[in-house]
């Protein structure tokens, strides 16, 4: 279980995270929205402790995790998966080495047990036969499965998917996202999936929070946020180019004139 | 004038900062290089990196700068008629200082500059974050691998471009100086002492520490794109540059004044 009360964090002169609070239970899979560079990114590193929020309080599985010190919450990433919205392999490495990283790392398993298990994660994410190629050899979409491969690899009971289908074709979008209701019916896994892609977010999640100017506006099931009457998520979820949003913003785009 | 007082302040301030960051990161580095397990095969690959490619450079400018520094001496001594103290200069000052600060100033131009790139670059694309959320610290996986391979091949490299730098002497005092092949050798080693090849490595393994921890920093430091990099790549050098000579002359004061050798 996540448990996120009254987070604050400002990044230059911008308060991106501005008492923010959010709940995911134990095996559900929380899909946030929101605009893009609103914050949800800095959201999953605050989870993950790559970025220390300013004030509020995160507990992961009832550890409070904001006084922890970096050795302590290296334990806890150990349960944590982050797949990144770039994909963030290692270069130096190949494939094969990529995925089977943390197997490398932290189990002293044999060579043939890591090999089969990197096929295997690969297979899970619908990549064959790629076990020697460099990252720079991939596309973005065949880089973000990798990254999705590495992170099944440590079998985690916490996953960040940071926009997962971003980038990719639309059958693999598929394949990623049963990947995901899968990881949650059959391992028990606490996702969270940031994502604009509205299908996916209908099609993976247990609840909608709607991230709005650092906080979280709305959470509900699928279908409260899909019929929701609140102006600001009907903009977004029906792609509306001039709206609420837009006009915080002061933004008048898409149009020439 | 006050203007003038407040950027002296500013950037004395700046280096007191920067000089307590790189002191951390030193101290973060040999804490995790002297806590087990130790991840020998990691320095081993930087070692391969840094030396063999090197080599050939700074034996190039070794064997260049040992012809220029016998040809200079002609110059003067030729006036005393003292020619024949030639390789005696030449094995002294190359062991105790020209070869230790050139092979640093060529590998911090070289692989300071690429620590540095690399490093940043791995910043940019979110790999040292990935490697945090994977619960490796950067610097046990990063930082201690280039930090001893470069506290072991720099005085491998400095050994050789020593060697090669006499042979560059040699060159100028037997072909064009007419000194014999044997007096060469005779007045080399007559002059040249364990101490003073002692000295020159011992400088080396403080100058890899400044190459690979200041590297290291810039890159890890990076902020924005391929932008950020190039300065990070750029800053490494001038900054290992400046250090390199300034530890220098701290080092070989300790040495003259205070240890006597």
């Amino acid at each position: 279980m996540i448990e996120i009360r009254h987070l604050y964090k400002l990044l230059g002169t911008q308060m991106v995270l501005n008492d923010l609070s959010l709940t995911v239970r134990r095996g559900e899979t929380k899909v946030i929205i929101g605009r893009s560079g609103a914050g949800k990114t800095v959201l999953l590193k605050n989870i993950v402790g790559l970025i220390r929020p300013d004030k509020g309080s995160i507990a992961i599985n009832s550890v409070e995790t904001t006084t922890l010190n970096e050795k302590e919450y290296d334990r806890l990433r150990m349960e944590i998966g982050l797949v990144f919205q770039g994909g963030a392999l290692f270069d130096s490495m190949n494939v094969g080495e990529n995925v089977g990283f943390v197997l490398n790392e932290f189990m002293s398993l044999d060579k043939k047990t890591v090999k089969d298990r990197v096929r295997d994660a690969l297979g899970l994410v619908g990549l064959k036969d790629v076990e020697g190629m460099m990252p720079s050899q991939l596309s973005g979409g065949m880089r973000k499965r990798v990254s999705l491969a590495r992170v099944l690899c440590m079998e985690p009971h916490i996953i960040l998917y940071d926009e997962p289908t971003t980038g990719v074709d639309p059958i693999t979008a598929a394949a990623i996202n049963n990947l995901i209701v899968e990881m949650r019916d059959k391992l028990k896994v606490t996702s969270i999936v940031v994502t604009h892609d509205m299908n996916s977010a209908y099609q993976v999640a247990d609840s909608i929070a709607m991230f709005y100017k650092g906080q979280i506006i709305a959470d509900g099931s699928p279908d409260e946020i899909r019929n929701s009457k609140h102006p600001v998520i009907r903009q977004f979820i029906n792609g509306e180019a001039q709206g609420p949003i837009t006009d915080d913003e002061s933004l008048i785009f898409g149009h020439v004139k | 004038m006050i203007e003038w007082a407040s950027r002296i302040g500013v950037f004395a301030n700046q280096w007191v900062r920067y000089i307590g960051q790189l002191t951390l990161l030193l101290v973060q580095t040999m804490v995790a290089a002297l806590t087990p397990p130790f991840k020998w095969h990691r320095s081993l690959i930087q070692a391969q990196r840094i030396g063999p490619g090197t080599f050939v450079i700074s034996a190039l400018v070794g064997f260049f700068v040992g012809m220029i520094m016998a040809l200079q001496m002609a110059y003067q001594m030729m006036q005393l008629s003292a020619e024949l103290y030639i390789p005696n200069v030449i094995a002294v000052s190359l062991t105790r200082e020209l070869t230790p600060v050139l092979t640093a100033l060529i590998v911090a131009g070289r692989i300071g500059a690429g620590i540095a790139a690399e490093i940043g670059s791995m910043v940019v694309t979110e790999q040292v974050d990935a490697l945090k959320a994977f619960a490796i610290n950067p610097v046990e996986y990063l930082v201690v691998p280039r930090f001893v391979g470069l506290i072991i091949m720099l005085p491998v490299l400095t050994m050789l471009s020593d060697m090669i730098g006499i042979w560059g002497g040699y060159v100028i005092c037997v072909f064009k100086l007419h000194i014999s092949h044997d007096m060469f050798w005779k007045m080399t080693f007559h002059a040249l002492t364990m101490k003073d090849i002692l000295t020159g490595l011992v400088k080396t393994i403080f100058f890899g520490m400044i190459i690979a921890i200041v590297g290291c920093h810039q890159g890890l430091s990076v902020k924005g794109g391929a932008d950020g990099v190039g300065k990070a790549t750029t800053t490494a050098v001038v900054r290992s540059f400046i250090l390199i000579v300034i530890t220098d002359c701290f080092i070989t004061f300790i040495f003259y004044f205070l240890l006597n050798i």
